[in-house]
């Protein structure tokens, strides 16, 4: 997905870390990483743990970090946005102007990461950056210890047990559809993207499934 | 043995009722050191009750939910997970260092953020599901 991107600028000092939120494992990923024939690096990242440590909640999001290792753009929704609500789910179609929109916001989105990376554009103040975070309230921490638990009883033939780990997970942190989906993933391979799903995304009514980034 | 899940590690400890456990095994998990004024890591330390301490051992989930972290355990109370407390997420993402990590990439190779320093950092994820 990044590849063009990475392609244009790796000679800028640049580069781009894809982190497969997957469960299941490396062999799960490879297809579509192999496809993508990227030549930055694709990371598996079985339990989460880059969820846990930039408090991330769906896929795809991204952080920006510059030379000096720090945050310029805390998590955002990376290229992704809403307008997939609006489809039709049974031929599974965007209307041509959603379609339009959706692929305007995505070049917006890479556009700025080009100006970041040549200009510096778009990399926020520390203060501004700062008010951007998330907050982890001890709610979520504790479902993300649960989440890694479930994640630790499923791998080891524990289905039951690990279930009701992450339902809890869920229970505690809803906002987290990268738990929530992870979870459906596991017990069946689709049931991320089921009508239960649907129904989910649907119940957020005005709220965001991908909030826009502010750029 | 007691199988103990930190937000990046695993370890098996010799543990009894629940996680009361040697200095020693407290400290490999979880890096703090038990001194005579509490569980101590660097220049902080955490002030243990009495009812925390015995010979040569040491409660370790009440340190920790002292310390601010979940405590989860296992239907069969074989493994637990202690989960990072908020406010160190919290207080580690203010600072705005980007918290580091090691991660393998597809074939196994791992990887760490740090090994990109002096790069700008487009980090993203994404997932099949």
């Amino acid at each position: 997905m990044w590849q063009q991107l990475y392609s244009e600028l790796k000679d800028n000092n640049f580069m781009v870390v894809a982190v497969a939120e997957e469960s299941r494992g490396a062999d799960h990923a490879r297809p579509w990483i192999d496809q993508a024939k990227s030549d930055y690096w694709q990371l598996i990242d079985t339990e989460h743990r880059l969820e846990d440590l930039y408090n991330l909640v769906n896929v795809p999001q991204a952080v920006w970090i510059d030379e000096q290792g720090t945050i310029v753009r805390p998590p955002e929704t990376a290229g992704s946005t809403d307008h997939f609500r609006r489809m039709d789910l049974k031929t599974r179609t965007m209307s041509p102007k959603d379609q339009e929109e959706r692929l305007a916001a995505r070049t917006a989105y890479m556009d700025a990461v080009r100006a970041w990376v040549t200009t510096g554009k778009y990399a926020l103040a520390a203060n501004a950056a700062r008010a951007t975070l998330p907050k982890v309230t001890p709610e979520m921490a504790e479902a993300r210890a649960r989440f890694r638990l479930g994640v630790w009883l499923r791998a080891n033939g524990r289905v039951a047990e690990g279930d009701k780990q992450m339902a809890e997970a869920s229970r505690l942190y809803p906002d987290s559809w990268s738990m929530w989906r992870q979870a459906a993933d596991l017990d069946e391979v689709g049931k991320a993207s089921s009508l239960e799903f649907w129904n989910r995304v649907q119940a957020l009514g005005d709220k965001p499934y991908y909030p826009p980034p502010r750029l | 043995m007691t199988k103990i899940l930190t937000p990046t590690a695993e370890h098996d400890v010799a543990a009894r009722d629940g996680l009361w456990m040697s200095p020693a095994d407290a400290e490999t998990v979880t890096g703090w050191m038990l001194k005579p004024e509490g569980m101590c890591r660097a220049e902080a330390c955490v002030p243990l009750p009495a009812s925390a301490v015995g010979t040569n051992e040491v409660d370790l989930a009440a340190f920790w939910t002292r310390l601010g972290g979940p405590v989860i355990v296992s239907d069969k109370r074989d493994v637990w997970a202690l989960g990072a407390p908020a406010d160190e997420r919290n207080a580690a993402l203010e600072g705005l260092a980007a918290p580091d990590f090691t991660l393998p990439d597809v074939n196994g190779v791992p990887r760490s953020l740090s090994q990109l320093r002096g790069k700008k950092v487009f980090l993203a994820t994404w997932a099949s599901w």
